[in-house]
Order: C-alpha cells, then structure tokens, then sequence
C-alpha cells in the first residue's frame, strides 16, 4: 500500500484582496509586471499573501507546502522574466490557453540569481516541514523563452538547466521538488532533442537533495519522450489524469515508471470541485489499472498550476485535496 | 443580396462601400464614474439613475458613430461591461465566483457553467430598440457567438464545450427571432475564441447552422473573428450560412490577404482598415489605400469597411478620428469607382 502525499504544482491564484492590492500599487500595463527588484508596500504585500498562503496550506492539511509564487506574473516563465540578462518583450499566448506572459527573450549568460531561492527561503521561515519547490523545468523553460545569446538550441537547453541548478544550489532545505514540464507534451521535443530534454532534467535533478518530481500535463508524453525521460535521475514522473487517463496509463504500463508516482487527479481548470472520495477513487483506480507497478509513494495533486481558478474555487479544491489521507484509500 | 438595404436613400455614388464598426467603442469617463457611484454605498445614485446614464450613454455614441456618417451603427455596446459575463450574467445555468487571471493584474469574471443553460430573460432587445430609436441609420446588434460563451466559461455540466456551444447556439438563435420581431435586420456573431482555437472550425458552423435557423433571408448576419491564423479556417469557413465575414487583417499589415486570394472569396468581406490597437489616427490616403486591398480579393459591391475589431480600448477622440476619416476614405474611393479610376479585378488566381 502506496504512502499518499498530497500535494500541488503551485502557482496559486492571488486571494481577491491581493489582486486589487497589487493591480492598485503596480498597474495593469506590461511595464508594471515584477522585475525582481520591488520594494516597500509591494514587497509587503507579497510577503502578507505568502504568509496567508502557507497558512491555508497547512490548515487544509496537505502533506506538502509550496510558497504559492504570487510574485510569478508570467507564470512558469518567471525565473527568466526577471533575470538582467533577459528583455522581456511582447506579450504572448500562454500554451493553449486565454492567458498571456511576457516572451522572455536571453540577451546574455544566465547566471544564477537566486530570485526563486529568496521567495523559498523566505517561505522556509515558516514551514518546519514538508516544505515544496516548484520549478519550471528546463525543457519547458527553454521553450517559453527565445535565445539571442547561445545561438544553438542544444547550448541554450544546457545553459537554462545550469542556470535552474544554481538557483536549486541556493534553496533551503525542501522535502520535494516538482519540475513542471508541459512543455514535453505541449510542443513535444523531437528526434535528438527528447534525448536532450531528458538529460536537461537530470541535470538539473541531480542538483537537488530532494526528492525530485517530473511533472508533465495537459495530455500524455509520446512513447518515446516517456521513454527517454525514463533515463532521467528524478524520483517521480507526474502524470495528468484529468486530460488523458488512457494514454498515461499505456505509458505506465508500457514502459513502467519510477518507483513513486505524481498523479494529476483535481482539475486545476475547472470549477467543479472533486469530493475527497472521489479523489480517492480515482488513486484506487489508478493502482488497479496499472497490475506491474507497486508504488512507494503517490503524490496526490492537482494536475496543472491552479492561477486558472477563482479563489474560492482554488480554496475548496485544496481542502478536498488534503482531504484524502482522511478516508480510507484502498490501493 | 442582404446589403442594398442599408444603402441610404441620398447616398451620392453609384458604388457602395457599406460603413460600419465592429461593435464596442469607448465609455464615456463619466459612464464609468456613474457606474462606480452605484458601488458606492454612501452615494444616493441609484438605479434609476444608471439607467438614465445607460441611455445617455448609448444615445451620445450612436449619435457620434452618425455623425462621421457611418451606414449602419451601433450604441457602442454601452450597456455591456464585457463580452461574455454581460451575457452569462442573463442566461440561466450560469453562476460567477470571482475573478481569474488573464495576464498580469488584469483579470476576468470568468463565469461557470453549472447547469443546463436555458433562455430566461431577454438579452439584446431593450438595447436594439432603443438605439434604432434613437438613430435614423440601420442598427447592428453584435451578439458573442456561442462558441466563445462556451470556450471562456468554465464547464461544470456538459460532457464538453462542443455540447455546450450547441445548446448556447439555440440560445443565440431565439435571441435573435426575438431581434428580428423587434425590427433587427443585421447580427453579427462575435467568435474571437475562434482565433485561439482554429481546429474546432466545425463546431463553429454547426453552431451558426442552429443560430440561423428560421432567421428570414433578408436579415444580414455576419461573422466576426479578429486576430488569428485564417489559414487554419479558410476556406472552410465559407460553408458557414452567413452573409458576411468580418477580419482584423489591418493589424497584421495585410499580410494575410493571400490567404483569401486561392479560393474564390464567395461572401461579404468586411475588413479591417483601421487598427484597433494603435492610438494613432490613420490618414485618409493610409485609409483609401487598405480600402483598395479588398479589392484583390472581393469587388465594390461585396466589401464592408469597418474597423479591424471593437474600440472600446482606445482613447475616445481617437477612436472617433477613426471613424470619420474610414468614412470620408470610403466615400472618396467610391468616387473614384465611379469614374473608373480603381482597378476592381479580383486577382486571377495564378497559373500554377
């Protein structure tokens, strides 16, 4: 019988005081989006939405607790927004989604600069234990961005997942790690490059003194991006069982997978909240359909970064979530 | 033919270039500041009085968007806070739990679906009526089709947006049974999810198929869909049952046009010749010259000028220095139609 650990992918939508707060004191055009340096009522704010929200975490009772990343205007592709050697320029469509980041473009070597590591250690402060990092992952962090410095796409891929483990190298200490890689079914790498992608995470993986999951949604990976991925040193690979249950349940059962497992089982883009129950049932359903496999650890997850979601919808999902542990889950 | 209607009755040249907007246009400053004061518990504005602020609203840009000598107008779309929650907020089976994130700090109600949507009150006629009331033009009422009310909501109910987009389309079609009891003779369908989801391109034409249906044939309806890749939808999109197809290619810098130039243009084109995006007054020769690139893919007497999208994000005396140089351009270059001096061919297709 699995162990069950619930958890998210982060990037949490703002609580509605935050997001009058915030659009008050920064504005609401391209040039008011965080560039890493804020300070005074800014910074405050942030620093009161982080505290609510390790708070809320920890009252729902889930198992991991992430710092929620409010200050991620451009969502996963932040911890380049903000880098100096990167311009941030038009605005541009967020994967297949109504939502828009700013296209980071790479002007100049990426140094690590410690901007995620600061938010985590500040969140450490208040987490004794359980504590979570969130990092794009270098694949998909490659692909938000355009480069106008390495010239090569190999050399970019290398440089960006350097430039994720310095800033890994800077972290408190976490109990877990997700890499969030929707990348690799969005715009799946091809012949060589899945090779690359997979090294890339290993790379940066073997950075971290956590256990480290790969975690991938809005579909399943091809066969052999699965495959290759596979290769890589994480613990766990995230799969997201509310877009497609079938073709990641092939890939499980095809190519097996890590010893512990993520499952995507609560819908980070819709409103309807799943019952505790029925999240359970679906852990059940997963273990059952998957004979070969003998998990070790599940982590229990919503399947994408919730920012989709009203607050109180976010609210209500996190509280079912962390639900779980609490009835009986047969696996 | 649906468009020799709207032709006025002292219109000065042979040729007709039919004028227009897409719909929204800028809110008076004042119309916002009402609408703040009616949040405001310790104002005494009530609402009545935002009524009387709808209505002076919708009166004062119908009578703008007639002074720059439009053909056929609209009220600006006053009375409608944004293009989906204005109609979620009135069809049943919708509720609203609070704001989500676009980008940055601006954010959407974006509404969710959790019942089986069903028609309850009346949504466009109150407006149509009284902005034909209070213009002597042809009226357009701009509805958001049924494919974007269900693409920009969340789903709750139906097993996917495909089966909600058809029951809202029955929606959208008994609205506009109910406009044309009223006296409505031109609809368009706002599709801009279109745009962002390309592929669903047949879900779009059932959806027109069920909003048509029993709609007489003199009633013009047109379709409008901005900012997008049209090779993912043309020219499939000319099976759609409607008169007029209404594109944003002026942002694009036209160039786009060949897309259209392969298969024979069989509808209305109604384009874009001034952009949307960009707070800066076109000239009338800038104007002219974008009118006469419609010309290589329709002739006069199937081309509809219009802005590329709605108004409503620009300032509002540059949204009208628009308006009154494309009509200007356009009556310039049916002139010039008149005396033969444009070449009106749509290119031949080429040999190979």
């Amino acid at each position: 019988m699995p162990e069950v650990v619930t958890t998210t992918p982060g990037l949490f939508p703002l609580p509605d005081w935050a997001k009058d707060e915030l659009s008050e004191l920064k504005g609401h055009q391209k040039a008011d989006l965080i560039s890493g340096d804020e300070t005074g009522e800014i910074q405050e704010a942030y620093e009161h939405g982080r505290s609510e929200i390790i708070d809320r975490q920890r009252e729902a009772g889930l198992d991991r607790i992430v710092e929620g990343q409010f200050r991620w205007d451009d969502m996963i592709a932040h911890p380049l927004a903000v880098h100096d050697n990167v311009d941030t320029r038009g605005i541009v469509r967020y994967y297949d989604n109504n939502n828009f980041y700013r296209e980071p473009v790479v002007t100049g070597d990426l140094t690590a600069d410690g901007d995620v590591a600061a938010e985590l250690n500040a969140a450490g402060e208040q987490v004794d234990e359980g504590l979570q990092a969130v990092l794009p992952g270098p694949y998909s962090l490659a692909d938000l961005a355009t480069d106008e410095h390495y010239g090569d796409d190999g050399e970019f891929l290398d440089a960006v997942a350097e430039f994720l483990a310095g800033e890994i190298a800077e972290f408190p200490e976490v109990e877990t790690l997700f890499l969030l890689e929707p990348s690799l079914v969005e715009n799946a790498p091809g012949e060589g490059a899945d090779e690359r992608a997979s090294e890339a995470i290993d790379a940066v993986a073997s950075e971290a003194d956590a256990e480290v999951v790969a975690h991938t949604y809005w579909g399943a990976l091809d066969e052999k991006v699965y495959a290759h991925l596979m290769d890589a040193d994480v613990d766990a690979i995230g799969f997201d069982f509310v877009a497609d249950h079938e073709a990641n349940l092939y890939n499980i059962n095809e190519y097996g997978t890590k010893s512990d497992v993520a499952l995507g089982l609560v819908d980070g883009q819709n409103t309807l909240v799943e019952d505790p129950e029925t999240i359970a049932e679906r852990i059940e359903w997963v273990a059952d359909q998957t004979p070969s496999a003998d998990f070790e650890t599940v982590y229990a997850t919503i399947n994408t970064e919730t920012f989709y979601l009203p607050y109180n919808k976010f609210e209500a999902k996190l509280e079912a979530l962390a639900a779980v542990n609490k009835t009986e889950v047969e696996a | 033919m649906t468009r020799e209607q709207f032709r006025p009755e002292n219109h000065d040249n042979d040729n007709f270039l039919l004028t227009t907007v897409v719909g929204s246009y800028p809110k008076p400053k004042w119309l916002n500041r009402a609408q703040d004061l009616i949040e405001d518990d310790e104002s005494s504005f009530d609402d009545d009085d935002l009524e009387e602020a709808l209505d002076d609203a919708a009166r004062l840009i119908t009578d703008e968007h007639e002074r720059t000598g439009m053909d056929v107008v609209v009220d600006g779309e006053m009375r409608r806070n944004e293009m989906v929650e204005y109609f979620a907020h009135l069809i049943e089976g919708y509720e609203f739990n609070g704001r989500v994130k676009v980008w940055g700090h601006n954010y959407f109600d974006k509404p969710s679906v959790v019942d089986e949507v069903e028609y309850d009150q009346e949504w466009l006629v109150d407006e149509f009526e009284f902005t034909d009331s209070a213009s002597a033009r042809p009226v357009k009422v701009p509805i958001t089709g049924p494919y974007t009310l269900a693409n920009w909501s969340f789903n709750e109910v139906y097993d996917d947006t495909e089966e909600l987009a058809y029951d809202l389309a029955d929606l959208v079609n008994e609205e506009i049974v109910r406009l044309v009891e009223a006296g409505a003779k031109y609809i368009q369908i706002d599709e801009p999810a279109l745009a962002t989801t390309p592929d669903d391109h047949a879900i779009v034409g059932e959806c027109l198929d069920r909003i048509v249906d029993d709609i007489p044939e003199d009633v013009r309806v047109g379709l409008h869909v901005c900012y997008g890749d049209y090779s993912r939808i043309y020219p499939e999109m000319l099976d759609y049952p409607v008169d007029e197809f209404d594109l944003e290619l002026c942002n694009g810098n036209y160039e786009q046009l060949d897309v259209f130039k392969e298969t024979e243009f069989t509808a209305d084109l109604a384009l874009g010749v001034v952009d949307a995006h960009v707070a800066e007054v076109e000239s009338v020769e800038q104007i002219k010259e974008n009118i006469k690139k419609g010309f290589e893919i329709v002739p006069p007497e199937q081309l509809t000028v219009s802005p590329d999208c709605g108004l409503k994000l620009l300032p509002r005396d540059v949204a009208y220095g628009k308006m009154e140089n494309m009509v200007k351009a356009a009556r310039e270059v049916e002139e010039e139609l008149d005396a033969g001096e444009i070449d009106v061919g749509r290119a031949a297709p080429a040999d190979d």
